[in-house]
């Protein structure tokens, strides 16, 4: 059945409204899309690492979420669904547990490409059937915009300033898309919270009902670390793409398929010049940076179109 | 009728935690606990548990899972030792806030550095704030015994805390002994099925579990906490009277062992109490009142009952197998000292004794009831002192 988004935007919301995360934010736009990929008959239990996601939905005695929700700490979202998805095989297997239940686990990157990520990989190479969802927007936000490994080169954060002798994180982004599919799990992809949410509720759709582990890193933009104006979410993740910084494309039993070639790919400098973590590359004196950046893109996005076939 | 068996502490554990047959066991192996998962993920290859054994990447993933599997309704056990536990350090602390009864095997070991695989008691002693209730066990039977319990203590509703059994690493976790175990059917009985009022798998309501706190509800949630420990000093007692009429083994807060009349007493946990009965018996027969107390339940601490059990000693040693680094003695010591705070005619003396393995055997012991006779006599000693340091 082919995808319409006024069809499933009366899917009933998993996550309600009144959570206390800023406007212009691409987490929960994320998690409302991923959530709403769940039939509406199965349940869920979802793991939370600790992050802005956790301590804006659910402040005691409040709870932003439908499902069964737990957040324990920070590094370990996933290997705390696994412990609930473990119980829930055996549980199933007495008798003692019947619907059909999903687990999926959230966690920024800073809980996904850092301190979680030995958690993570153990996770999905135990086999557990569950998803777990990155929402990447590139730096620890929650603790005041610290840069992470998944903080693109030369942008601006608290722990990578910009000074007289540095522009910036001086190292690139970490691919964690492609870490995780050397992990030879059935289901990756990364994908954005874009234009008709096509591409992520499709994505997450075949993640969560893949029997097995699935992997989904979803940029998830934060205008607090990023600097840029709340209602321009859109055009950003929009620009990501089609400058090919963040590129959609999917990993199934191997298989690596581009789920969205960009028309005209966008040069790198229209997607930095909208954010003031970049600023400092605009005014002239850095230049070469930013061709640095391009070529980067450049040379990771002819490596995904060879792996993709579409050369 | 019970069951004779030759078992090693770790086996005798393995066993019990078989006869539970939990829903989940997450473990990563550490020396000397690796034994229990080992021989526990045999039980699951052979058919013979329906657990799922989750063989994780670390502890800290080790004790992630059993939070997530308790949580999610299953029961849910686990084994590490030393570095291990040190590396699950953040998640016991939220184990036991969010109230979740994991059951745990600590084979105490010494905690690195430098790294050494024998037995001391820094890693359990370095826990005992991390709310979990601590069990220790002086040999394989109290082992077994201990871990048996443990389940039915951690789940009472009015305790909903974990549990961590302690036992020496090597000495009891190794060495093989006879002891007596339960029928599979009388432990099934006795643990009963787990019932969780709530849980993440609770097919008529949703849960969230692990919510933000702000100041106006953190203290609160911590006082809740507290009453629970408090409360499960009566829970274990009750759980220990039944437990005897099931095998007529007799367990209460504390062993104590000729401690009516004795004049002067030592206090020592795990395995180092068997030592000492040797001692106490040796110089009971040259005419010494010596007597020892043995803590079995270290948190809950019984303060009130240890203070009544050793208010009319008159000279007694605290043995500490972890150092504490307080400057002001082991951590048993501190415990015991505020016990008796008050009581008047009293020498109270601490050993640390053991660290890393070090051997204690029959003629240290001897060397600490001499020293309390000679420090009853007026010699003027130190507060703390070390046993066994070359």
């Amino acid at each position: 059945m082919a995808y319409k988004f006024k069809e499933t935007a009366k899917i009933p919301e998993r996550i309600s409204g009144g959570h206390r995360m800023c406007a212009g934010c691409g987490a929960p736009v994320t998690v409302r899309t991923v959530l709403r990929a769940i039939e509406p008959e199965h349940r869920a239990v979802i793991s939370v690492a600790t992050g802005c996601l956790e301590v804006s939905t659910c402040i005691y005695p409040y709870t932003s979420w439908e499902d069964s929700f737990i957040h324990s700490a920070f590094e370990n979202a996933a290997a705390t669904i696994s412990g609930a998805e473990s119980a829930y095989r055996v549980l199933k297997a007495k008798g003692k547990a019947g619907e059909e239940t999903k687990f999926i686990a959230f966690g920024g990157d800073g809980g996904t490409y850092d301190i979680g990520l030995q958690s993570l990989s153990g996770a999905m190479e135990r086999g557990h059937n569950m998803t777990y969802v990155c929402y990447d927007n590139e730096a620890y936000m929650n603790t005041g915009i610290q840069r992470s490994s998944s903080t693109p080169m030369y942008a601006n954060t608290t722990t990578s300033p910009v000074g007289e002798v540095r522009a910036g994180k001086i190292q690139f982004k970490k691919d964690l898309t492609m870490i995780m599919a050397a992990h030879n799990i059935p289901y990756v992809a990364q994908s954005a919270p874009y234009r008709n949410m096509k591409d992520l509720y499709e994505k997450s759709k075949k993640a969560i009902y893949t029997d097995g582990p699935a992997f989904l890193n979803v940029i998830s933009p934060c205008p607090r670390g990023w600097r840029y104006d709340t209602p321009k979410l859109m055009e950003i993740i929009g620009l990501a793409i089609d400058s090919c910084i963040w590129p959609l494309y999917e990993v199934e039993n191997g298989k690596f398929r581009l789920t969205h070639r960009p028309n005209k790919k966008v040069p790198v400098r229209e997607y930095l010049k909208m954010q003031g973590r970049f600023s400092h590359l605009l005014n002239g004196n850095y230049e070469n940076h930013i061709d640095e950046i391009q070529a980067m893109v450049d040379e990771r996005w002819e490596r995904l179109l060879e792996l993709c076939g579409e050369n | 009728m019970a069951i004779r068996e030759k078992l090693s502490g770790n086996e005798a554990v393995a066993v019990a935690m078989k006869q539970i047959e939990p829903d989940v066991v997450a473990a990563f192996p550490i020396t000397p606990s690796t034994e229990v998962p080992q021989y526990f993920s045999q039980f699951v290859a052979s058919g013979q548990v329906r657990t799922e054994f989750v063989a994780v990447e670390s502890e800290h993933s080790a004790m992630s899972a059993c939070i997530g599997s308790q949580a999610a309704g299953g029961r849910t056990m686990t084994a590490t030792s030393a570095n291990g536990m040190a590396l699950m350090w953040e998640m016991l602390y939220i184990a036991a806030s969010l109230r979740l009864p994991i059951v745990m095997a600590l084979v105490n070991r010494a905690l690195s550095a430098p790294i050494n695989i024998h037995n001391d008691h820094s890693d359990s002693m370095g826990a005992r704030d991390s709310g979990w209730i601590q069990l220790y066990s002086e040999n394989n039977q109290e082992a077994y015994d201990n871990f048996v319990q443990a389940v039915r203590i951690g789940e009472h509703v009015d305790v909903l805390l974990p549990v961590m059994v302690c036992y020496d690493g090597f000495i009891t976790s190794h060495a093989v002994e006879n002891i007596e175990i339960l029928e599979n059917n009388k432990v099934k009985e006795f643990v009963g099925e787990y019932n969780p009022k709530y849980y993440l798998l609770d097919e008529n309501r949703s849960i969230s579990l692990g919510a933000l706190d702000l100041p106006s509800v953190y203290f609160e949630h911590k006082r809740g906490q507290a009453q629970a420990m408090i409360d499960a000093k009566q829970v274990i007692l009750d759980i220990a009277a039944e437990y005897e009429k099931l095998t007529g083994r007799r367990y209460g807060l504390f062993e104590e062992y000729k401690l009516n009349d004795a004049e002067v007493a030592v206090v020592v946990l795990n395995s180092t109490a068997g030592t000492t009965k040797a001692v106490v018996d040796k110089l009971r027969s040259r005419g010494i009142k010596a007597g020892l107390l043995k803590p079995r339940v270290f948190r809950p601490f019984p303060h009130r009952e240890i203070r009544e059990a050793l208010s009319h000693v008159n000279g007694i040693a605290v043995l500490d197998k972890a150092e504490g680094f307080s400057s002001a003695g082991g951590p048993l010591f501190i415990e015991i000292k505020s016990a008796l705070q008050g009581v008047s005619d009293m020498k109270i003396v601490n050993f640390i004794y053991g660290l890393g393995g070090r051997d204690i055997r029959v003629e240290h012991v001897e060397d600490v009831f001499m020293e309390l006779k000679d420090r009853l006599a007026g010699d003027e000693g130190n507060m703390v002192n070390y046993l066994g340091l070359d």
